[in-house]
């Protein structure tokens, strides 16, 4: 355990003193945390019963009682939800790519694997030191959402659902292992890449599927509820798991130090 | 100290290592000397467990190659290739991850232990990627000491150092050796593997020769003593071949070099018999062959055994 918090401490001195990564950890939960609360305040007082006949037929039958401003708030809170939970992809691509790439160019992970530290333990410190800011960042800006909603205007029934067990599920699982999946898909890319920049653009193809869930909503052949997030999740299990095999498997001593380009 | 039996590597059709067998004694300094591409780097990486052998057999301080590997690793210390530092993080800070890594108990002390025996103290503060080439090696060689190990292993310590730092590193591990450090040396400077090594490894994907310096000068070119005259008069090359034990003789401009199998004990014959002959003799000293002649001869001789 020493040595894995050992890594952690030095990725984290590491990297972000990189600006790139800084910017990346820094502006996008503040920019996906204030742009949701921005549309809520101005739409508070906001006529949208004209609007609301735009929503796809599933959406609106989804909102039951509630008015048409509550009803349109809670559609847009749940774009905002997608969007938000690019925080625990693009946030550990952008640190793993750095820390992986950025060792594989100064050379530095030759002394590193000559520690007695086992490739797993390294493996784990490298996806913790990517993971935990992501998932920190996601919870403190969904805690900071789920306080200022209310404050900044949103209708009763939109600070309900935030509290629905959809939510839930996507914040606290869904999140964590969108992050897992992400800094393994960036280990996986960086042992092919030799440029930090290369790897976190190639890497952020990750998010692809999550935009096919924003689209999908948009054009209403999906409604993010429970039972859709719990097959979200059962499929990032898998996904997880065979990420993680590969990557473990790049991440040998021997293929590091004669394999990765 | 290291005991390697037929070791060998490949890279799929490639063979990097090929059937490598030698022994390093405690507190040997062994030089490992080949050119670009011979298998040096990857015969270390074989033997501190970072990548595994294709075939044969290494014992590190008892213990296996490939069976123990975590121990292996947390007993010996290794200067790689390239430094390898974390250029955004302080030199203290570099050190302090590695003494962590390798379990260190006084981890405070033994960075400044080393930051200051080279030299690096007052530096301790700076972005490792402000040093030079020279603090960087330091910093790298600081690194792989942490841990006190009994066995180093040096990949080309002083490559791309200016002569002042080159020397400062040369001098460093003449210290390691004189603490009875077994140090596995791959260098291609000849001159530091003469000046270091007990004996060296000439190695060009197999082992071609291994001896002490001294041994393969004898063996290459036997002894040969070189007489430095005032003035030579041919007739005296002819006199020393007629002596019994002078296996050659050959004049070349004011010198006589005569080639001997005991000069500590035919030289005052061979001088007094040129005196006798009137030779005004100024100086008298062992011709000594340069180590790159010797390697140069080994590759050579490879190569063309290779083609």
């Amino acid at each position: 355990m020493e040595r894995i918090l050992t890594i952690i401490d030095k990725e984290w001195a590491e990297v972000f003193k990189n600006r790139i990564v800084l910017f990346t950890v820094g502006f996008m939960p503040l920019m996906f945390t204030l742009m949701p609360l921005a549309i809520l305040f101005f739409s508070r007082n906001s006529d949208m019963s004209g609007d609301v006949a735009d929503l796809p037929p599933s959406f609106r039958a989804a909102c039951g009682e509630m008015s048409a401003g509550a009803c349109m708030q809670v559609f847009l809170v749940n774009q905002f939800l997608l969007l938000f939970m690019m925080m625990p992809l693009i946030i550990p691509v952008a640190i793993a790519a750095y820390s992986i790439v950025g060792e594989k160019t100064t050379r530095s992970l030759e002394p590193l694997l000559a520690t007695p530290i086992t490739t797993i333990e390294l493996l784990t410190a490298k996806s913790l030191a990517a993971a935990i800011p992501a998932i920190l960042a996601t919870w403190i800006c969904f805690a900071v959402f789920v306080i200022a909603a209310p404050i900044v205007g949103a209708a009763p029934p939109v600070v309900a659902s935030l509290f629905n067990p959809m939510w839930s599920l996507a914040v606290f699982v869904a999140g964590p292992l969108m992050a897992i999946m992400a800094v393994n898909f960036a280990v996986i890319v960086s042992s092919r890449v030799t440029d930090p920049r290369t790897a976190e653009q190639t890497s952020a193809v990750i998010i692809v599927p999550l935009l096919g869930l924003v689209f999908g909503q948009l054009a209403g052949v999906i409604v993010l509820n429970a039972q859709l997030m719990l097959v979200v999740i059962s499929l990032l299990v898998l996904a997880d798991v065979g990420l993680i095999y590969l990557g473990a498997r790049l991440f040998q001593r021997e293929a590091i130090l004669t394999k990765w380009k | 100290m290291i005991h390697v039996e037929s070791l060998t590597k490949k890279f799929g059709a490639l063979t990097a290592v090929d059937s490598l067998t030698l022994d390093v004694a405690e507190g040997e300094v062994f030089g490992f000397l080949g050119p670009n591409g011979a298998g040096k780097t990857t015969t270390v990486r074989m033997l501190t467990c970072l990548i595994a052998p294709t075939d044969g057999r290494a014992t590190i301080g008892g213990l296996t190659v490939g069976r123990d590997d975590h121990a292996i690793r947390a007993r010996v210390g290794i200067l790689t290739e390239t430094p390898g530092m974390y250029d955004r993080l302080s030199a203290e800070k570099n050190l302090t991850i590695f003494a962590k890594l390798y379990g260190v108990k006084d981890v405070a002390g033994q960075v400044d232990k080393y930051l200051r025996m080279l030299g690096l103290w007052e530096r301790r503060g700076d972005e490792a990627g402000s040093f030079s080439k020279g603090m960087r090696q330091k910093l790298a060689i600081a690194r792989a000491l942490l841990h006190e190990p009994k066995i180093l292993f040096l990949d080309e310590p002083t490559s791309g150092l200016d002569p002042e730092a080159a020397k400062l590193v040369r001098d460093f591990i003449a210290e390691l050796k004189s603490e009875g450090r077994t140090i596995f040396l791959c260098t291609h400077n000849l001159d530091e593997a003469d000046r270091l090594c007990g004996r060296i490894g000439i190695f060009r994907t197999r082992l071609l020769t291994v001896d002490t310096p001294a041994n393969l000068r004898r063996r290459l070119y036997g002894r040969k003593v070189v007489f430095h005259m005032k003035r030579l008069d041919p007739a005296w090359a002819e006199a020393a071949r007629a002596l019994p034990f002078v296996k050659e003789a050959q004049a070349v401009d004011s010198r006589l070099i005569v080639g001997l199998d005991e000069p500590e004990e035919q030289n005052p014959i061979l001088v007094r018999r040129l005196v006798e002959l009137g030779a005004e003799v100024q100086f008298v000293g062992e011709l000594r062959h340069s180590l790159e002649d010797i390697y140069l001869n080994f590759i050579r001789q490879e190569t063309g055994n290779g083609e």
